[in-house]
């Protein structure tokens, strides 16, 4: 146990110093990378709970997809460190407010007072990963019990798309696109002109 | 399940190390990381060490085909390359979606197959209006 | 003492002897596929290739490596130190990481996890990184396009490469690259591999990881007479090196990926006698080879796509067909009960 108990707590400390350090560190690449290592030691606590189909999506989603994006706009927007802190205090009520709502979520849920649901679910026997794998007993009620959800987050992401297009699209004026179906319909007769040219007295 | 196939010797040692079976298969990975780390730094630390350094403002200063860097290269760009980002992120969430499915079709029967195609099908809407928007095209 | 040795030391020290025998012969086999990859362009172009350095340019790959080792590690005025030097090492960890889960033989693998083919997604799905940083790290304008154009075109294959996974998956029930393999045993040999009953799949898989490891006719980020060498422009020595052998570790990643998803692993063709003699790992060895022998032709065949073709391929073709090949695929094996039984 000495060895998952010490893989445990390094996980998790990286993990804390991480976190710290997205929010401290002053480059905001610097910030983004903190992020992706706590992603990563995350996904290493996933595994030390037997959650191995969860640590492999944490890393495919939010590190190779989500973070990605973060990276992008982070770097290539070259934001202006000092500008952004300038309104640090005006957003400071507004930021503390919400963090302080989740809080009491998080408190209210650990204690279960909302729900005494929740240590009923709790309680409810999960299969042993040796018996079906959690890829596979993930896949058992995703798609029968909790299929409303699983449909609602195709609209999620529905929605995520087409919201993408309309705030990002910008179509360019003057730009000559390559249309293959117009390609591949050109005719011979439209293409090419024979001209008789008469030999020897030039054009 | 597939103990057969695994190297038994190594992992009951492992389980006497006090990590149950599925986890001691990933131990291996955890010093795997550590042998490629350690690597990578001796090589970058042994050509450190065994080349000359010589630096000039010259020659560190950032290649631009012989002309002087005129200003800082980090500008910004086409908005087109974030919208393949986002896009890249919906369709990633998709596949992450169709992995658990794919693995357990065989228990989820009839039903879970139509789910699926109802949730492939309100995707395919997206990439539809995507398609007619023209968002997938390069310009 | 005694039990310090059983319990901890003894299953450490054949841990690490198991991983230096992968990482030893992937060095060497990195090596020799930048010889192989000059000497196979050279014989299809009439030339020779390199011949000079020990017998048939045997020694040539040694003969860079020590080159490379003795040159200056130049850093560049306006980088940023620290992720300028990050960059080539996770390309360089990552390409070997991956080789954890990868089954050589029956049993011959350092970690048999459940979810190893999601293992080796999530891992390749990571490569971007050391693009975009050594783009965004060198602060120059070379590198910062050939990030950008890498990027978007890495993550645009990813999907379809997904998908493609998929659908193999569908056929197998199971996310373990062992299990994977063994469904395509049977009685036909040869034909029992997805490579056959998959086949548009693997010709997408293919093409996607020559899109995936930016290799001709994808090879837009580091496309020489356009960008010069794209997000590798600034690096030298020793960290231009290990983007080198990170990449070429990639190829031979991605070619043991479409031999343990398409081809078999390290099933023989046909399971009789002559053939069954020779052990897994020297056949998969071979089915490796010959898919990066495919990716060289490649090189030495086809001109370089322009981008806009290149996104077009990616999202217009590959994703729709892919996606249509997942569901014709489920339908096929619900309607007809087909399914695998479960593992």
């Amino acid at each position: 146990m000495i060895i998952q108990a010490l893989v445990f707590y390094v996980f998790a400390a990286v993990t804390i110093a991480a976190g710290l350090m997205v929010i401290t560190a002053r480059n905001p690449v610097h910030s983004v990378l903190f992020l992706i290592l706590a992603f990563f030691n995350a996904a290493g606590l996933f595994v030390l709970m037997g959650a191995e189909f969860l640590a492999m999506i944490l890393v495919v989603v939010y590190v190779g997809a989500v973070a990605v994006l973060f990276l992008f706009v982070v770097m290539m927007l070259d934001i202006n460190v000092e500008k952004a802190r300038q309104g640090f205090k005006k957003y400071l009520f507004i930021g503390g407010a919400i963090g302080l709502v989740l809080l009491v979520e998080l408190v209210l849920i650990l204690s279960s007072v909302v729900s005494t649901d929740v240590s009923v679910v709790a309680s409810v026997p999960i299969p042993a990963i040796d018996d079906v794998h959690n890829t596979r007993a993930l896949g058992q009620v995703l798609y029968t019990k909790y299929v409303y959800l699983f449909e609602a987050s195709g609209m999620i992401l529905l929605v995520a798309m087409i919201g993408a297009i309309v705030l990002t699209l910008r179509k360019r004026e003057g730009v000559r696109r390559q249309v293959i179906a117009d390609q591949v319909n050109r005719s011979r007769e439209e293409a090419v002109e024979i001209k008789k040219v008469s030999s020897g007295s030039g054009i | 399940m597939k103990g057969d196939l695994r190297n038994s010797h190594c992992v009951d040692c492992i389980g006497e190390m006090g990590l149950d079976g599925m986890l001691a298969e990933y131990l291996p990975i955890l010093i795997f990381l550590g042998i490629a780390v350690g690597l990578a730094i001796v090589m970058m630390m042994a050509s450190v060490i065994m080349a000359k350094q010589h630096p000039d403002s010259e020659k560190i200063s950032s290649y631009e085909c012989g002309f002087e860097a005129f200003d800082d290269a980090r500008g910004r760009f086409d908005v087109r390359f974030y919208l393949v980002a986002i896009l890249f992120i919906i369709f990633d969430l998709e596949v992450a979606f169709l992995f658990p499915w794919a693995v357990s079709l065989s228990d989820v029967g009839l039903f879970g197959f139509w789910s699926m195609v109802i949730f492939l099908v309100i995707l395919t809407i997206g990439f539809a209006y995507e398609w007619k928007k023209g968002a997938l095209e390069w310009e | 003492m005694a039990e310090l040795w059983e319990g901890y030391a003894l299953p450490t020290i054949i841990i690490v002897a198991q991983i230096m025998a992968i990482v030893g012969p992937l060095l060497i086999a990195v090596a020799y596929l930048t010889l192989a990859e000059r000497k196979v362009i050279g014989a299809m172009q009439l030339r020779k290739g390199p011949n000079v350095v020990g017998p048939f340019g045997l020694l040539q790959p040694f003969a860079d490596a020590v080159k490379l080792m003795m040159k200056e590690t130049i850093m560049p005025s306006g980088a940023n130190r620290i992720v300028f030097i990050m960059a080539p090492m996770l390309t360089f960890i990552l390409s070997l990481v991956a080789w954890a889960v990868i089954p050589f033989g029956e049993g011959l693998v350092v970690s048999d996890i459940n979810v190893g083919i999601l293992y080796l997604f999530a891992i390749s799905s990571l490569g971007v990184y050391g693009v975009i940083m050594a783009g965004w790290a060198s602060n120059s304008k070379y590198p910062f396009i050939g990030a950008l154009r890498s990027a978007a075109q890495m993550v645009s294959y990813e999907v379809s490469m997904g998908l493609v996974i998929i659908t193999v998956l569908m056929c197998v029930g199971s996310l373990n690259l062992s299990d994977i393999v063994m469904a395509q045993k049977g009685d036909y040999g040869l034909l029992n591999w997805y490579a056959f009953p998959l086949l548009p799949m693997f010709v997408i898989f293919f093409i996607s990881i020559l899109a995936e490891t930016n290799r001709s006719p994808f090879d837009l980020p580091e496309g020489e007479s356009e960008i010069v060498a794209g997000f590798m422009v600034e690096y030298s020595s020793m960290s231009f090196a290990l983007f080198f052998l990170g990449e070429y570790a990639n190829m031979i990643l991605m070619s043991a990926m479409a031999a343990i998803l398409f081809m078999g692993g390290w099933l023989p063709p046909f399971d009789i006698a002559p053939f069954n003699w020779i052990p897994g790992p020297i056949w998969f060895s071979l089915k490796i080879a010959f898919v990066l022998f495919c990716f060289l032709w490649v090189r030495a065949t086809f001109p370089r796509f322009r981008y806009d073709q290149l996104m077009r391929l990616g999202w217009k073709v590959f994703l729709p067909f892919t996606l249509f090949w997942v569901l014709l695929t489920a339908g096929v094996l619900v309607g007809f009960d087909l399914l695998p039984a479960a593992h």
